[in-house]
């Protein structure tokens, strides 16, 4: 019965997000971008790496994005990094979500004193600059990879979705149904995951989407100041590439142009999605349309990107 | 009633709200004179109608609430038909308006004289800040707050203290109308009881009317002469408060009100609720509003809406009182 | 008084937190390549120099704790060693010259763009339904989409490198001298004008738009309601009563903000070779000064934490409720 229930609300607030077309213009950019990383092998035209072709070409037929100055063609590369750059963007909001969740409710269930050391740890990582931090460990670790660099975004960016865990937490761990399940015995564990999580869907949802995009920035920026190996391929890369390959001297807009619009385009689709995240979760935006007072969107919040 | 000089007066008055299912009123058809000097309370559940109203004729409707029909004419000056200027220099000076809840009507980030002489200032122009500031004084003297409590913010006062505050500000200028929604629910019994009592005192001192809305209705009864009250919009019953007592005939939903009232009196106490919810405004019961809860209800009630019987010293809009009305009559 | 030492105890304890992770980490990575680097320089520099290296990253047989506490001893007292590549400056010497940059260039488009934002987020909120009340989200969220040093990237090629409208990099021409004279600060001014360009397009719509919310919240408070129908005038009701109270959540952001902030910053003087703190942290990477790194990477940390601490005051001095907190309870 219960089971039952449950799945109807999620359907129906599934329901709620594909009818705003906000978010169905969101998802659908997204996955766009996702059927590309998937179909990545079969829609690259060539090896990414090969550098087989006349240098600094224009885009053509043959070359939708030209080619670098050492004559790789810029459509494989820009292809093969939006998977890439989705795995990591996917992969490490997933890590940070998992982290900010544990840490965030853990404190905010247990409140006094493991609060107190949680969130002082929690606004020491809060207030650290992030992407000074990456690249403090970045130094140490020699020219790593998408993937690592990834797992370092997370485990340094977690805090961010732990504040709002925590206050979520904190204010429905004195509710029945939390109590119950405490006093029936049931292990910190349980309560956090089965009775804690569902009530949260919806601030998981909406951090997982700014996890995403705060790890796609964050690796394109970290592979943008050349701090991943030579061989990896991802939307910043090319960025470095085409900064050290003088694509500025000779004139080879197309070369750095490409993976900024990806950038943008999957930043835009995350935050249009969130808009219909809002909508489900904060009905008052749904019933006056016209007034528009939204709830403060961490989407509109002031930041200039990594 | 006729040689006293109204002060509100309420004339086939609907508060819409647009929608998309077109526009709901939230007050609906609804006449009502306020004399001088005189409290009326207003009692209904809520969502029935009474703050909307109140907001109506402050005229502070916002967003997507209008005036469908009716005018409000409050010291016999239609508050719609000033232009913002005028309505500026009226509102406040003429009527004013205790809000619900005094935490928030303050704000916050300014000290309590800051926000007293802010509207005395704006309406006695010629007076200087000091002159303002002594004015401010006097009414914290009428409430019986310490002059102290001039410099602190909203946060550092109890609710009590908070609440005479907006009491204050809202006698500044003397008004000949005041509007108190709901202003003790905040509170607890104790503070409640004493600021009810210095409302009376006030009220007597000062001499402007009031119109009292509440849900409370031991509360209203105590307060007011006269007691409408509102059910889906409409004033369904408008009775002096004393006949306000288990015995007296009234409207099934005045009878159902009070019945609800726990009677310590006795043994043991009794209440007694009345079934079923509030209707939905948007799709509102045909013929009398209350008929689908209402324990008398006759098949008339189901398809024709009741007009307003003259009944006492007020009215009641129902059915089961037509009869009598052709009995008086002759 | 309680709000403002405890907001000084996190400040202490955050710039701890920085030196200790940069004590830690050499220590705890494989290979600790910091050594490998100190290694070259055998024989190149005098003993002492040495010694304090090994002091820093842990080329010592002392056991750690007491290699902790001298390192925090150093780092206190400003002795954060020589940097590799300009060896014999000190580390102290080339934060001492890039910071000033890095303050100017920050400082002024951070609060430009804030105080501009804001301003047109109340102005907007005031206007409420016009045409840039419904372009501004969309615009707002396109821009912010945008990675900012990508966006320096085409302004550099297409305003700098193809237009020559203005200088590619650099803070200042080759030709002035650095000094308070018209020609350097003119030549100051028209080298930092895409990097503020750059912020200031990326960064100020969203403060418009957070305003702009913060507005019609605070428009609704029944304080506002009540100050309308008291008769306060619209212009004290908007600035007084309305955006007073709509700009603490603005604050807020103000500190939220911050770390993506000094993010963006490394990245953009790096896209214009802006001799500030974040060019110096990236290049000292690139060519493995560890000295320098560790310096920089301090330096950007206790940068970004004191000016949180400073809008954590200026918080406190907005709101009286959390002004006043130590005399009530």
């Amino acid at each position: 019965m219960m089971q039952t229930k449950k799945k109807r609300n999620s359907n129906s607030a599934l329901r709620g997000f594909f009818r705003n077309a906000k978010a169905v213009v969101g998802f659908s950019i997204f996955s766009l971008f996702v059927i590309i990383g998937i179909f990545a092998p079969l829609l690259a035209p060539y090896d990414p790496q090969s550098t087989n072709f006349a240098p600094s070409l224009g885009p053509s037929v043959a070359h939708f994005f030209g080619t670098t100055n050492t004559g790789q063609d810029i459509f494989s590369q820009f292809i093969w990094g939006t998977q890439t750059s989705l795995i990591v963007g996917v992969g490490s909001s997933l890590i940070s979500t998992l982290i900010g969740f544990i840490i965030g409710v853990y404190a905010g269930y247990k409140g006094g004193t493991v609060d107190g050391i949680l969130n002082t740890i929690m606004n020491v990582f809060l207030v650290m600059p992030g992407l000074a931090l990456l690249i403090l460990i970045e130094s140490y670790l020699k020219s790593s990879t998408p993937l690592i660099n990834g797992v370092i975004i997370a485990v340094t960016g977690w805090a961010w979705g732990a504040r709002v865990f925590r206050s979520v937490a904190m204010s429905i761990t004195n509710r029945d149904f939390i109590v119950a399940a405490r006093l029936s015995g049931a292990k910190t564990w349980r309560i956090m995951f089965v009775e804690i999580l569902p009530n949260m869907t919806s601030q998981i949802a909406s951090n997982l989407i700014y996890a995403c995009l705060g790890a796609i920035l964050a690796e394109s920026s970290l592979a943008y100041l050349g701090f991943e190996s030579i061989s990896s391929n991802s939307w910043g890369t090319i960025l470095f590439w085409a900064q050290n390959g003088g694509a500025m001297l000779s004139g080879s807009w197309w070369w750095f142009v490409p993976p900024g619009i990806a950038i943008a385009l999957v930043g835009t689709s995350l935050a249009l999605m969130n808009f219909g995240i809002d909508q489900i979760t904060n009905p008052r935006l749904r019933i006056h349309k016209k007034r528009k007072i939204s709830k403060k969107n961490p989407a509109l919040e002031p930041s200039g990107g990594m | 009633m006729s040689d006293r000089q109204p002060i509100l007066e309420l004339d086939h008055l609907s508060v819409g709200y647009q929608t998309s299912a077109g526009i709901v009123n939230a007050v609906n058809d609804v006449n009502l004179t306020i004399y001088k000097e005189e409290i009326v309370g207003l009692i209904g559940e809520s969502g029935s109608g009474k703050s909307t109203m109140a907001y109506a004729i402050m005229r502070l409707l916002k967003g997507d609430a209008l005036i469908t029909n009716g005018t409000i004419r409050v010291m016999g000056k239609d508050v719609y038909a000033m232009n913002l200027k005028e309505l500026r220099a009226f509102r406040w000076a003429q009527m004013a308006m205790v809000f619900q809840s005094a935490m928030s009507a303050l704000n916050p980030v300014m000290t309590v004289q800051t926000q007293m002489v802010d509207t005395i200032l704006a309406h006695k122009k010629g007076m200087t800040r000091l002159q303002a500031i002594e004015r401010a004084n006097q009414l914290l003297d009428i409430v019986r707050i310490d002059r102290k409590a001039m410099q602190s913010y909203p946060h550092e006062l109890s609710g009590g203290m908070r609440q005479r505050v907006v009491i204050a500000i809202a006698i500044a200028l003397n008004p000949g109308f005041v509007i108190m929604d709901e202003p003790t629910t905040a509170l607890d019994v104790v503070v409640q009881r004493s600021i009810l009592d210095q409302i009376k005192e006030i009220q007597k001192q000062e001499k402007f009317a009031v119109l009292f809305i509440s849900h409370d209705f031991s509360l209203v009864a105590e307060m007011a002469s006269r007691v409408a009250i509102m059910y889906a919009g409409r004033i369904i019953e408008m009775t002096p408060s004393q006949t306000l007592q288990l015995g007296e005939r009234h409207h099934p939903y005045t009878e159902g009100l009070l019945r609800a009232i726990p009677h310590l009196s006795a043994d043991n106490i009794t209440i007694e609720g009345i079934p079923g919810s509030p209707p939905n405004l948007v799709n509102l019961p045909r013929g009398c509003a209350f008929h689908p809860r209402c324990p008398v209800a006759v098949d008339v009630c189901k398809d024709q809406r009741p007009k307003a019987i003259p009944s006492g010293n007020g009215h009641v809009e129902c059915h089961l009182f037509e009869g009598e009305q052709e009995v008086q009559h002759g | 008084m309680r709000y403002f030492l405890n907001k000084l105890g996190f400040l202490l304890l955050t710039i701890w937190a920085a030196l200790t992770l940069n004590f830690a980490l050499p220590r705890l990575m494989p290979g600790n390549p910091a050594l490998n680097m100190l290694a070259k320089f055998q024989g190149k520099m005098p003993p002492q120099a040495l010694k304090a290296f090994e002091l820093q990253f842990g080329f010592s047989n002392q056991p750690w704790p007491i290699q902790y506490i001298n390192y925090l001893g150093s780092m206190l007292t400003g002795h954060f060693g020589f940097s590799y590549t300009y060896y014999p400056v000190h580390v102290s010497t080339i934060i001492a010259q890039s910071l000033p940059w890095t303050l100017g260039l920050l400082g002024i488009s951070y609060l430009v763009s804030v105080v501009l934002g804001t301003v047109l987020g109340i102005f907007i909120a005031w206007r409420r339904g016009g045409v840039t009340d419904s372009i501004t989200p969309i615009v707002s969220m396109t821009f912010q989409a945008i990675p900012q040093f990508w966006l320096a990237v085409v302004f550099v090629y297409f305003l700098a490198f193809s237009n020559n409208i203005f200088p590619m990099s650099h803070s200042y021409g080759n030709t002035e001298v650095p000094g308070l004279n018209w020609p350097f600060i003119r030549s100051v001014v028209y080298h930092g004008f895409l990097p503020f360009l750059v912020v200031f397009l990326t960064s100020v719509s969203g403060w418009i738009i957070g305003m702009r919310n913060n507005m019609m919240m605070t428009l609704g408070e029944d304080y506002v309601v009540f100050a309308e129908a008291k008769g306060v005038s619209p212009r004290r009701l908007i600035f007084n009563y309305a955006a007073r109270n709509a700009i603490l959540p603005q604050v807020t952001s103000m500190a939220i903000a911050l770390t993506t902030i000094i993010g963006g910053q490394i990245l953009i003087e790096q896209v214009f070779s802006y001799q500030g703190i974040g060019f110096q942290l990236t290049n000292a990477v690139t060519s493995e000064d560890y000295p320098l790194i560790q310096g920089m990477f301090l330096i950007v940390a206790v940068f970004g934490v004191v000016i949180n601490f400073l809008v954590d005051i200026l918080y406190g001095r907005l709101d009286p409720r959390i002004r006043r907190r130590g005399a009530t309870s």
